[in-house]
């Protein structure tokens, strides 16, 4: 048993590793305009999409220009995505005829998906129509993930440009990084996905004569379609029996495939890839896994040779890989433990041969507990949010892992793009306090790192968490807050942390016992979202912007290495002292608290 | 400004094209194509009616077949319409009495009330639809399965076996039993 989950979690680092070299170099080609083997099919369809949609690709943005494109284009495309589902009952490709989204659920899954989040307030199967999933969601997961590398590019050429005004064209950006390399991986990934049992089809849900009929009872209604309720108030309850069993279809796989790659998350079903329609077999959620790091682990190798130095791109994906092996063994430990009670109850919580053990509430028997404790890290360190188990039953600790994971910013790995322009803003943190430490002047990649660079990147790295504990303080007061809580005790505070955590950091995954498609939820979370996302991105590009047009200094024997192991514990210690510092307190609160109230439990 | 506007409307129309259209369709003609089979559902078709899909659990009370995993869908387990986990987190109450109510049921069915019986079978699967359960959740349900239909229990534990998938190319995901078509197997072999 042990043996099996060092191999599987080693397997797949390993894989993902070696994965960086080659995705990164052809990456790094695309963006600096050099033709690759795709352009026969892709060029002809690249130089297409600038001719309809007027773009001059020769041209070149200064950093404001460039975020005034990319703020622009995100917004035109949360214009569509709300009113596609405001008006989905009227549209065609709706099998299953259902009607309009509510405004408050339409505004946040708009800006959700607009701002690469993919929180999921919504049940796919049961509220959103085909089309809405294609054109609308489907749209959002590439462009948002598109316009993540296409910011990250934009700062990587701020450090390889020297004395120049311009950081590239953002509709250049965007395209090659929709054609050349989320497209192209995407069709890849979604036909293997079918060939493991992943749904892709247009024909109507399928009607199933189940082989056992099932008694239940629901919640009568009368005659004016609301729910009667008896003398004490309590809805009056009818039995019912059935041997229909419904079963939703679509076009999943497609979906599921940009949904890893662009680090979005949001499921085509309502419990995401825990449903055997999304996630079939171990072998499609390890290539599902593989999605939901691969592109942003390559990036870090792309930044290294588009920065003239891979060394720099391997120590940044160093520091991330341990962070994360890390944090995946006290997620592994904590579920495999299992919880005390179940024990108590009569389970057998004992791994063997023949059963996973440990804390199987919420999990998958075909992922057992190693994957599902290796999918929770993976996608919290990428700002994924995807799941394949339900983190609120997850024990306490190895709830807190996904949980302090996205509250560290979403650098380790983080979201395509975003997650390494975030890591990049805490590396030039870690250089100005080794520069302050032993009186060197701060550079990284010949940059000097100024006044305003600093002020930049504190706005990028103290943001979020402000919006995450500012938010969370906010709803654990008010009541339309706390009547979300679905679990009694620390751990309903829990599930509120992890909701704004997951919010503030365009993560997206959830306690999904809180009931957060609620205006309060709706409205909170789809604000945290919105201010994470572009108030990192604007810094961001002003940073990219100032050292663009400053001087490149040669390093001299004063010049602190940025590539070499001290610089990697440097980078980790920045990162995990900020996370640690600023979300401890809150923490002990809820998951370290709940923890021992388990352990006590009589 | 009003240049960005434009450009990113027709910048959008163009990618709808590409990538809401163009890309799903192509993914669907060639899954289609290749695996028609698992692009429609991975359906168990009998007799010209569907009885399930490979993919999905079902829910089953009857002693003479294996039952599933607890499912939380509502208003009925195994909701296909409805995909949900419990969300119950690990101290709450409810969770421990859910499963000390699936205990009993399945100690007074015929379990054996000396052992305690295998984490999965009592408690939630993550989607409420989970088709599998652990090789350990099946066996412990063969004596009441063979008792229930008078079969050997070898020969039952080697129909058990002929359902049992281990791991994926050896070493991924973990080893597991597909409920419904052992149950279907079962129906079929003693009716």
């Amino acid at each position: 048993m042990i043996s099996n989950l060092v191999v599987q979690s080693l397997f797949y680092v390993v894989v993902l590793i070696a994965l960086a070299k080659p995705l990164g170099s052809f990456m790094a080609r695309v963006f600096e305009g050099e033709r690759t083997f795709l352009h026969p099919v892709l060029g002809p369809i690249e130089r297409l999409t600038y001719v309809v949609s007027g773009v001059d690709d020769k041209r070149e943005m200064r950093w404001t220009e460039y975020a005034v494109a990319a703020l622009v284009f995100n917004f035109i495309g949360f214009l569509a995505v709300y009113a596609l589902q405001r008006f989905q009952g009227m549209l065609p490709l709706n099998p299953a005829e259902l009607g309009a989204v509510s405004p408050d659920s339409s505004f946040n899954t708009a800006t959700s998906f607009v701002t690469n989040t993919n929180w999921q307030g919504y049940g796919g199967e049961s509220t959103l129509s085909y089309l809405t999933q294609m054109l609308a969601l489907a749209v959002q997961n590439f462009v948002s993930a598109a316009t993540g590398i296409a910011v990250l590019i934009a700062l990587i050429r701020g450090f390889a440009r020297r004395e120049t005004a311009t950081i590239g064209n953002f509709w250049v950006d965007l395209t090659r990084s929709t054609l050349y390399v989320l497209l192209p991986l995407s069709i890849l990934l979604a036909v293997a996905l079918v060939s493991q049992g992943v749904v892709q089809t247009f024909g109507p849900y399928a009607k199933v004569q189940t082989l056992e009929s099932v008694d239940y009872e629901e919640a009568k209604n009368g005659p004016d379609g609301k729910p009667l309720a008896d003398a004490q108030g309590k809805p009056v309850m009818e039995k019912k029996s059935t041997q229909e069993q419904v079963l939703p279809l679509g076009p999943a796989a497609s979906q599921v495939a940009i949904k890893q790659l662009g680090t979005n998350g949001g499921g085509f079903f309502n419990v995401n890839s825990a449903h055997p329609f999304e996630n079939a077999t171990p072998f499609s959620n390890f290539l599902e896994m593989l999605a939901i790091l691969v592109i942003s682990g390559a990036l870090c190798y792309t930044f290294g040779k588009m920065v003239g130095d891979t060394r720099q791109g391997w120590a940044i994906l160093a520091a991330m890989t341990v962070v994360m092996v890390a944090l995946l063994a006290v997620a592994v430990v904590a579920e495999q433990s299992g919880n005390p009670a179940l024990a108590k109850a009569g389970a057998d919580t004992q791994a063997s041969a023949l059963s996973s053990g440990g804390n199987m509430e919420g999990k998958e028997v075909r992922f057992g507990i190693v994957n599902s404790a290796l999918w929770a890290t993976v996608t919290t360190s990428a700002s994924n949010g995807s799941v394949n188990a339900m983190h609120d039953s997850f024990t306490p600790l190895g709830g807190m892992v996904p949980m302090w994971l996205m509250q560290l910013g979403e650098v380790i790995f983080g979201g395509t793009g975003s997650g390494l322009y975030g890591m990049i803003m805490m590396v030039l943190v870690a250089v100005f306090v080794a520069g302050l430490m032993i009186g060197r002047t701060p550079e990284y990649l010949g940059k000097k790192i100024e006044a305003f660079e600093m002020k930049m990147a504190s706005v990028a790295i103290l943001l979020p968490p402000l919006v995450v504990l500012v938010g969370t303080a906010i709803a654990v007061l008010v009541e339309p807050g706390k009547a979300g809580i679905a679990n009694p005790g620390a751990h309903g505070y829990s599930e509120i942390l992890y909701a704004f955590s997951s919010a503030g950091n365009n993560n997206g995954s959830a306690f999904a016992g809180l009931s957060a498609n609620t205006p309060f939820y709706n409205t909170a979370l789809g604000f945290a979202m919105l201010i994470s996302r572009y108030w990192l991105m604007i810094p961001v590009l002003a940073v990219a912007g100032s050292f663009a047009a400053k001087k490149t200094v040669p390093a001299g024997p004063g010049t602190l290495p940025t590539h070499t192991p001290l610089f990697v514990v440097l980078i980790i210690g920045t990162v995990v002292l900020i996370g640690a510092l600023t979300f401890v307190p809150a923490l002990a609160l809820g998951p370290i608290v709940e923890h021992f109230q388990m352990l006590a439990a009589k | 400004m009003l240049q960005a506007t434009l450009q990113s409307v027709r910048m959008l129309v163009v990618m709808t094209v590409i990538l809401g259209v163009a890309y799903p369709l192509l993914v669907t003609g060639i899954g289609q194509a290749l695996f028609a089979d698992q692009a429609n559902g991975s359906l168990i078709v009998e007799g010209g009616k569907v009885r399930g899909s490979a993919l999905i659990g079902q829910p089953f009370s009857d002693p003479k077949h294996f039952w599933s995993r607890a499912s939380a869908t509502s208003p009925m387990p195994y909701n296909g319409g409805s995909s949900s986990g419990s969300n119950q987190g690990p101290t709450n109450p409810a969770l421990k009495e859910a499963v000390e109510g699936r205990v009993k049921a399945l100690r007074e069915a015929g379990g054996d009330a000396a052992k305690p019986i295998p984490v999965d079978l009592v408690t939630a699967s993550g989607s409420g639809l989970d088709p599998h359960l652990s090789p350990a959740a099946a066996e412990y349900q063969l004596a009441r399965v063979a008792k229930a239909r008078g079969m050997g229990e070898d020969s039952l534990r080697a129909l058990v076996a002929k359902h049992t998938e281990g791991r994926q190319f050896g070493f991924l995901g973990e080893p597991r039993v597909n409920v419904l078509t052992l149950n279907m197997a079962l129906d079929a072999a003693r009716p």
